[in-house]
């Protein structure tokens, strides 16, 4: 069950969209910085073909200029 | 999902979150994350949310702690809080997370037979004051000491000062404020006859340059660093760094000037020439409200034990300044500055431009410094100069480090020579202490004691034979600590250490008191902008860790000072501070009533008729003004501000053969100073998790050193083994490396040098000389 932690770089003057676009994604969490046109973003599947699938689903957002990963984490099932 | 797995799973996402931010903090000086943060809580949470200031630094941004079921699950930043409006940074955020580390003092630990034994709290603060009275009766009352914090809150400051000044009868206390405000507080003093800004944190909305002087303010104020950065996107606002290292900061402002170390002396002098040779000098301002005076030069730096000091100003003439300022022309100041003439002349024609705003900000860089207090002196000179002083957006901003340095050690005064109002030479000021305490006025001695280094001197002496610390850790950030760790570990001297967690200070006492964390008890704190700030006690502490106050109450008790401390346990903070505000009744240090400081989220002093004062001096806005013009330094008694003569000297020791690097020492955004809070914060500790040795990559190629390598880093004093960090979070001017001094398994300050400014008695963490070898 993989946990990842991201950050998304909005093409330019898109940071809303890529917010909005991100929120309608249930698997993630969105926390856009006040200050710089970035967001950090947090990805919840329950596998990692849920988790690629997921990452393909951002990566294709027309708002998204470039996603970095930063930290993933994998906890037990239930 | 059971819920267990629920929790594990959800306080990971916060984790993944957390780490992106902080990676997010690295790439982006002063990046903030605000009021989402409240989305990561989970659904259907019933949060009470309390306000208070932030533990850490003096920007002192205002935080609401959510807690359920007693616990603290989340901390967001206060929008009702003007100075950082809803805003946090890195550390902020993740403050409470260190409070369940699994090592948290719970319990007194009293050392017996060389071994830590859990004792009751009452049992173990019995033996503290016994030792105490003992060690009076057999050596007088000079042989106990006290050594807090600017992280102490207001009550505790207070209590502090008055079991040690009014009831012992010993001014043998100080602060580890005296290690990073004490320039700044004789800065103040010896310009202003006032301590502490004239401005205020709205200043950023006003100015039109900022100019930072040895201070990396991404990384150490990074909300105020925001909001300049916010300022410069609106409108047409400059950021100028001048510094010694490139930082994060460098990298955002607008120019980065580099220079060598300790020729920022030279550089503001040059700047005065600048500005006085182009006629850019306020002529009606510094006739009506300046005066010129110099002092003694070549003073020393301390470094030999019982260093005395005491300066003797004299008045001179604008001319005699004049003729001063001839030795410190760009072109003069230029060959030993490395700072080009272009450069110097272009900062001072900033400062000489009438037409635009400049705040100067400043914090470790000046302060930390041997001629720290003639630094603070020649950065007021240039805004005196030009009058750009007590006016929205115009002004030197003197930032601090601690979240109540300015709140605790210089409003309260737990510094040797000072008393909640005033100085203990001063006889008016040692009466209304001693009506407001209750005690006989000879009681109180009118004779400075130790210093901070000074007093860790005296323990290696044999001279203090009984130490309590609080809220600080002095093995870690005294500087030459290998001196003083042998000195604490003597059997003459009796050690008290209070915390929240173990530290090398710790690991060297006789008895080890658990105190309560921030948020354990009520409080109230005084940031760089002279804002009050109260909190509300927001969980319970655990074990038997207590608030700092209360346990100094009941040693005082156990000494026989009932009558002196007739405080509740419920109810202290409130009575403490009741009784404080007593000691600045008037218009110029009026504090704000407890509850209009519970409501609040904070007011600035002098608070007078229910108002805040944002510009100290200024008509316009400060009613304590009486000279019918518009500015009125009151602090002096003829009412003039101070021009301070004070020349370029020499560092005490500078690169040479033997020792060919400087070494500078400093912080890092992740860590709160000696890292014992910070380093319990998983987040946070490994975003940093340990120090390093900071190149210029030409000095790291000449040396063949490769990033990562072990260093051996020496001085005439000892040595630290560290990683080389080569283009990395900063970059040092050649010649001259850096070590963050947040990691106690890497003691920088073995290394570095006790000479401190002779006239504040704070040591230079910034200048002394190494050799670096591979280790
Ligand atoms: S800037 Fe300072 S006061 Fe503000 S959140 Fe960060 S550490 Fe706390």
């Amino acid at each position: 069950m993989p946990i990842k932690s991201y950050l998304a770089h909005p093409v330019s003057g898109q940071k809303e969209e890529l917010i909005m676009a991100l929120r309608n994604l249930k698997q993630c969490e969105v926390v856009p910085a006040e200050n710089q046109n970035i967001l950090a973003v947090v990805t919840d599947t329950s596998d990692e073909k849920e988790e690629q699938i997921l990452k393909e689903k951002i990566e294709a957002i027309n708002s998204l200029k470039l996603l970095s990963l930063v930290s993933g984490f994998n906890t037990p099932h239930n | 999902m059971d819920q267990s797995v629920t929790n594990r799973r959800s306080f990971i996402k916060k984790m993944a979150m957390l780490s992106a931010m902080t990676a997010a903090a690295s790439m982006f000086p002063g990046i903030l994350f605000a009021s989402e943060q409240e989305k990561g809580i989970p659904k259907g949470a019933n949060l009470d949310w309390k306000k208070g200031p932030c533990r850490f630094c003096g920007v002192g941004c205002g935080i609401l702690v959510g807690t359920e079921n007693g616990k603290a699950v989340a901390v967001k930043g206060d929008p009702n809080s003007s100075v950082n409006k809803g805003l946090l940074c890195v550390k902020g955020y993740h403050q409470t997370m260190c409070i369940q580390s699994k090592d948290r003092l719970k319990h007194a630990l009293v050392k017996k037979n060389g071994k830590y034994v859990e004792t009751p709290l009452a049992e173990a603060l019995d033996i503290v004051a016994n030792k105490m009275k003992t060690t009076i009766a057999q050596h007088g009352k000079d042989s106990v000491a006290m050594y807090t914090s600017g992280q102490s809150t207001i009550p505790e400051g207070y209590v502090a000062s008055k079991l040690m000044k009014g009831a012992i009868g010993t001014n043998n206390l100080d602060c580890n404020a005296r290690l990073c405000m004490a320039s700044a507080v004789t800065g103040f003093l010896t310009t202003f006859g006032a301590d502490e800004p004239m401005g205020c944190y709205e200043d950023i909305d006003h100015a039109d340059y900022f100019i930072t002087w040895g201070n990396n303010m991404a990384e150490m104020h990074p909300v105020l660093f925001s909001r300049m950065l916010e300022q410069k996107s609106r409108r047409d606002v400059k950021i100028i760094d001048f510094a010694t290292r490139t930082t994060r900061s460098s990298t955002a402002s607008d120019r980065s000037i580099l220079f060598e170390p300790q020729t920022d002396l030279a550089i503001a002098n040059a700047i005065c020439y600048e500005i006085i040779k182009n006629k850019w000098v306020n002529k009606s301002f510094v006739e009506k409200h300046c005066n010129f005076s110099k002092g003694i030069t070549n003073m020393g730096y301390g470094l030999e034990d019982n260093y005395e000091f005491t300066d003797k100003p004299e008045k001179i003439n604008f001319e005699a300044y004049k003729e001063f300022l001839k030795d410190y022309s760009p072109e003069k100041v230029s060959k030993y500055s490395k700072v080009s003439v272009m450069d110097i002349k272009y900062l001072a024609s900033i400062y000489g431009d009438p037409n635009k705003k400049v705040v100067s900000y400043w914090c470790m860089g000046v302060n930390q410094h041997t001629r720290g207090t003639w630094m603070n002196n020649l950065i007021y000179n240039i805004h005196l100069l030009t009058g750009k002083i007590s006016k929205p957006g115009d002004g030197p901003f003197s930032l601090t480090g601690q979240p109540s340095a300015c709140g605790t050690a210089r409003e309260v005064g737990t510094f040797t020579h000072k008393l909640p109002h005033g100085v203990v030479m001063n006889q008016k000021d040692r009466e209304l202490a001693a009506k407001i305490w209750k005690v006989p006025v000879e009681k109180i001695p009118s004779k400075p004691t130790y210093h901070a280094t000074e007093m860790f001197r005296a323990v290696d002496r044999g001279e203090i034979k009984f130490i309590w610390t609080q809220a600080t850790n002095p093995l870690v950030s005294l500087p030459k600590t290998g001196r003083y760790r042998p000195a604490m570990e003597k059997e003459s001297c009796f050690v008290v250490v209070s915390d929240v967690f173990p530290t090398p200070t710790s690991d060297v006492a006789d008895v080890i008191l658990p105190a309560a964390w921030h948020i354990e008890k009520s409080g109230l704190y005084g940031n760089s902008e002279r804002r009050t700030q109260h909190w509300d006690k927001m969980v319970e502490a655990p074990g038997e860790a207590t608030a700092d106050a209360w346990m100094f109450i009941e040693v005082a008790k156990r000494m026989g000072y009932g009558d002196l401390f007739p405080y509740s346990k419920e109810n202290h903070v409130e009575e403490i501070y009741n009784e404080y505000r007593q000691f600045h009744e008037g218009s110029k240090h009026g504090m704000a009533p407890l509850e209009v400081l519970k409501k609040e989220s904070g007011a600035i002093w002098p608070y007078v008729e229910g108002k805040s004062t944002q510009w100290r001096f200024n008509a316009k806005y400060d009613p304590a003004c009486s000279n019918g013009e518009a500015f009125h330094f009151y602090g002096k008694p003829d009412g003039k501000a101070v021009i301070w003569q004070r020349p370029f000297e020499d560092a005490p020791e500078k690169p040479d053969a033997e020792y060919p690097f400087w070494l500078n020492t400093g912080r890092v955004i992740e860590h709160w100073h000696t890292g014992s809070m910070t380093r319990r914060i998983p987040v946070l500790h490994q975003a940093m998790p340990n120090a390093y040795v900071e190149f210029h990559p030409d000095d790291a190629k000449a040396l063949g050193v490769r990033n990562g390598e072990n260093i051996k880093v020496t001085s005439r004093r000892g040595y630290c083994v560290l990683p080389a960090s080569i283009n990395e979070r900063g970059l040092p001017t050649k010649g001259q490396v850096f070590v963050p001094f947040f990691d106690e398994n890497m003691l920088i300050n073995d290394v570095t040098l006790d000479a401190f400014c002779p006239i504040s008695k704070e040591p230079d963490y910034k200048k002394c000389a190494v050799k670096v070898e591979k280790a």
